[in-house]
């Protein structure tokens, strides 16, 4: 273990960005894991004055720190809310990286991380062989949400599996259906190119067919460069720059192969991540290298912000009022907190035929998620799962639509767990609904039985 | 340092899952919105019953350890930094709304319950508790009697002593202590609860509040009175005090201020303007806009160059927005805020603007004036950087000043943030020595080994 001043000293670069939080703890008020626990180190008041404590050296506990900035969603919504400004997730990520750096990665992690993580060939290859062997483990439970459970308790890791209803990888990622894609636009429509994001490609594999299928429809040209890696944030949520700089360098390399006028994603953590973290974790690499990470993080948009921004959504004979299937939406943090994203999902939403949507309350609580938080604390997580669960059941929705898969996945474990009876979908595939093949004109399905024409133009 | 065994009778007491003995987690406890040193407790305790919560002082007590009691820990005097070697007690976990009583107009409430959670609570039932202070998002009520909270609605609806009916406590024995009642009237026994509010701790540990509520007003006027000199502002808030009128709010904002919100929020506000007063005026319509009306006329006649009435609730909701944002517009200017709040007799709010202004220049330190003006309440809000050592001596002499001159005007250290350390060792100023010997012997007789909140108000 290095000596403490070493980490102190690397510790100053936080210093500026520190002493902006005036200890008000206004943050207490909208922290979704404060509001389980009601401990001031889980909230990011108590977060940042561990750090304010080490860095003044009035103790010297820094596994002790680590482990508790560990136990954090970052959700954003205390910085959303915070009056001083304070950056809380760039903090708390640089944070992890220099605890990490000084406290040394766990073999697991780095196993995870450096060895597939990084390599985004191999955790193709990993996942699709778990696709084939999950069938002998798991059992469908939830029909109308798609979720699984574990066949024999013991058989499974505890920590992964426990009592979760997950839903399991899909029989086919998406980069095996469509490894690639290069089509020109339409009428002067702009051309952007598309991030899938490794929970769409391998859990949600429909959710990029439908982006492409929509962004087809309204003559937006597509370019989808092959062996697209993982936007980073699991490496850089375990203080792992390392494998971050490797994704980074692989992604960027990718998506600027192609000129293209946007970059858009169905993901909501992987818009926040390329919009807000890209260039801030860029900060040590060269100067042209940040200029093109800065290029790339300009133009990138939610699908759903594109959408209602560039190109304007279809328009719909029908009053959505008298629409027969009701859907709430729910706010993905890294949408509305980080981005300000939250009118345009919606606006998705009432354009697509058939569906009226009916406000939840507290829509922007965040769902509990928070990636690897889920698998370290899955009690906790679940347990702000089942206050979202309850919001969403007392609209009587028969849908849940939100922008990310990460909280598809949340969510979907909490409304099973329930025994609801509600579909859990992306705003995109319920617009995508309407949107038929330009080709031959037939409506387009996600079950098999589609046309063949819209994988391309 | 507190033994192992001392440990596990709190243990015992609490629940292993609600005592932190970690360094880590202690660390968590060592501050609160104030701007001082931090303290790190020995132990922290949450019990989640009020019974735990008398055994806690009581354990306390008998092995000689400070206690210290945290709500949300969003105190601006200091008042929730523990003492070294001492006991947090936080009481968070104590959130029940015991009971809301439309007939009798009164809530009961455990300590931790959060203000605005209770404020929400009792309109949902038609019913208003006015104290809002600014951290009313997470203040809890047993942090806002101790600290004898205000609010923007101070003028008109008074301080949350004014609400507070009855407490249950428990002494420095951990017995419980019972005060006030449930009837509008009461005429028997000292007032004890008249002590309690605004102890800061020090002299019983609250384990229930009830309140007095009101009927909620059911006709609001907001609007917005621009001015070219700062005088001519204040000079409108003590004619529309001296014309006996009495709004909900009235709150003052300098021209610093001003530019600070219109850059943070682009609220469209006159940058150029010296002042703006913020007023409202609630109750009977007929009333409210009369009021208003008469308001409007004062503020022309005091040189208003202009001033915007809200027509509906969005207009209303903007005109308190530029308000709402006054701090954290402030607080993003600097890395420290130090937010005071030394009151005047209101019709001094002209004089104390004038001083405090120059206070400013004297000490060479951007201080950003506003406030609640209608209550002589007004928040001089230094701006600096605490880890500069020669600025952080001209903050700590300017504050000194402006104390001074609250006080040449009869006025008082705090309006609302309590005394806590902060303004301890300048209390002897407001009052005399008698009073704070006499304030000793009180704490003493009540809490012989001074362990309740020691160092706070009185030293």
């Amino acid at each position: 273990m290095a000596d403490m001043k070493e980490l102190i000293r690397l510790m100053k670069a936080l210093e500026d960005q520190l002493i902006v939080c005036m200890r008000c703890g206004l943050c207490q008020a909208v922290c979704p894991l404060y509001a389980q626990t009601g401990r001031e180190a889980d909230v990011a008041r108590g977060k940042l004055a561990l750090l304010d404590g080490l860095l003044q050296e009035m103790f010297d506990d820094p596994g002790g720190v680590n482990e508790r900035l560990n136990r954090c969603l970052l959700c954003g919504s205390c910085a959303a809310n915070c009056p001083s400004g304070v950056k809380v997730l760039e903090i708390f990520l640089k944070a992890r990286a220099i605890l990490t750096g000084y406290m040394r990665l766990s073999p697991l992690k780095k196993l995870i991380l450096r060895g597939m993580l990084a390599r985004p060939e191999r955790l193709d290859r990993l996942a699709s062989w778990a696709a084939k062997m999950q069938k002998l483990g798991v059992r469908p439970v939830n029909e109308t949400i798609g979720t699984s459970c574990a066949r024999l308790m013991s058989s499974l890791p505890e920590n992964i599996i426990a009592h979760r209803h997950f839903k399991p990888l899909a029989d086919e990622p998406f980069h095996k259906r469509m490894p690639a894609l290069n089509s020109a636009p339409v009428n002067g429509s702009p051309k952007v190119a598309f991030y899938v994001g490794c929970l769409i490609d391998k859990i949600y594999p429909h959710i990029a067919q439908a982006t492409i299928d929509v962004l087809h429809y309204h003559g937006v040209g597509v370019y989808m460069p092959e062996g697209q890696g993982c936007c980073g944030i699991p490496a850089l949520s375990s203080g792992d720059t390392a494998t971050f700089a490797k994704l980074l360098r692989h992604n960027v390399r990718k998506l600027e192969s192609e000129k293209t006028d946007y970059l858009v994603t169905a993901c909501a953590t992987c818009t926040s991540v390329i919009k807000e973290m890209w260039p801030v974790m860029a900060a040590d690499q060269d100067d042209a290298f940040q200029a093109r990470v800065q290029a790339l993080s300009d133009k990138t948009l939610d699908i759903n912000q594109f959408l209602v921004s560039k190109i304007g959504l279809k328009k719909d004979a029908q009053n959505p009022e008298t629409a027969p299937t009701t859907v709430t939406y729910h706010d993905p943090c890294h949408l509305k907190k980080t981005m300000g994203v939250f009118a345009e999902p919606r606006a998705v939403i009432k354009a697509a035929t058939g569906y009226k949507l009916v406000e939840m309350d507290e829509a922007d609580a965040c769902c509990g998620m928070g990636g690897s938080f889920n698998l370290q604390y899955y009690d906790l997580s679940s347990d702000i799962g089942k206050v979202k669960c309850a919001n969403i059941l007392a609209t009587g929705c028969s849908v849940l639509a939100t922008g990310c898969p990460a909280c598809m996945m949340q969510i979907s474990d909490a409304l099973s767990q329930a025994g609801a009876d509600i579909a859990v979908k992306h705003p995109i595939e319920l617009y995508a609904e309407m949107v038929s093949c330009v080709t031959c004109q037939k409506p387009l399905h996600y079950d098999g039985n589609r046309c063949g024409h819209s994988s391309q133009q | 340092m507190i033994s192992k065994a001392l440990i596990d009778e709190f243990e015992k007491i609490a629940g292993s899952e609600n005592i932190f003995t970690d360094k880590t987690d202690r660390v968590a406890y060592s501050y609160d919105a104030a701007v001082l040193d931090a303290v790190m407790p020995a132990l922290v305790v949450r019990p989640v019953h009020n019974e735990a919560l008398g055994q806690i002082v009581r354990l306390c007590n008998d092995n000689r350890l400070p206690l210290t009691v945290r709500g949300s820990g969003t105190n601006l005097s200091g008042g929730t930094v523990p003492s070294a070697e001492g006991i947090v007690v936080v009481t968070n976990a104590l959130q029940k709304i015991l009971e809301i009583n439309t007939a009798d107009m009164l809530v009961v409430v455990q300590p931790g319950v959060v203000t605005a959670k209770l404020a929400a609570a009792v309109e949902a039932k038609g019913l208003f508790y006015p104290p809002d202070p600014g951290s009313q998002a997470v203040s809890t009520i047993g942090g806002n009697v101790a600290e004898n909270a205000g609010g923007l609605r101070g003028l008109k609806y008074g301080v949350t002593r004014d609400y507070v009916m009855g407490i249950e406590f428990f002494d420095v024995n951990g017995e419980l202590v019972k005060t006030g009642s449930r009837t509008v009237k009461c005429a028997t026994g000292y007032n004890l609860t008249g002590l309690m509010v605004g102890s800061e701790g020090t002299l019983g540990v609250f384990s229930e509040i009830t309140l007095k509520l009101i009927p909620k007003p059911v006709h609001y006027k907001a609007m917005m009175a621009v001015f070219d000199k700062m005088d001519d502002a204040s000079q409108a808030v003590a004619a529309i005090i001296a014309a006996h009128i009495v709004p909900a709010t009235l709150e003052i904002m300098d021209n610093f201020t001003i530019r600070a919100v219109e850059d943070f929020s682009k609220a469209g506000l006159p940058t150029d303007a010296a002042a703006l007063l913020l007023i409202e005026t609630d109750g009977h319509p007929a009333q409210t806009e009369e009021d208003a009306a008469k308001v409007e006329s004062i503020c022309r006649q005091n040189r208003a160059t202009s001033i915007h009435v809200a027509q509906d609730a969005a207009e209303r909701d903007k005109v308190w927005l530029a308000r709402r944002n006054a701090l954290a517009a402030l607080a993003k200017l600097k890395p420290t805020l130090v937010l005071e709040d030394a009151t005047v007799p209101r019709s001094r709010i002209p004089e104390m603007v004038r001083e405090i202004q120059a206070i400013g220049s004297q000490y060479d330190l951007p201080i950003g004036i506003f406030g609640h003006a209608g209550d002589g309440n007004l928040h001089p809000t230094i701006l600096t950087d605490k880890r500069n050592k020669k600025e952080w001596e001209r903050v700590e002499a300017a504050i000194e000043a402006i104390f001074d001159k609250a006080l040449a005007m009869g006025g008082t250290l705090s309006g609302e943030h309590g005394t806590g350390i902060a303004k301890a060792r300048f209390l002897e100023k407001e009052t005399t020595p008698a009073t704070i010997v006499y304030s000793k012997r009180v704490k003493k007789a009540l809490d012989p080994h001074n362990i309740l909140n020691p160092g706070k108000i009185i030293g």
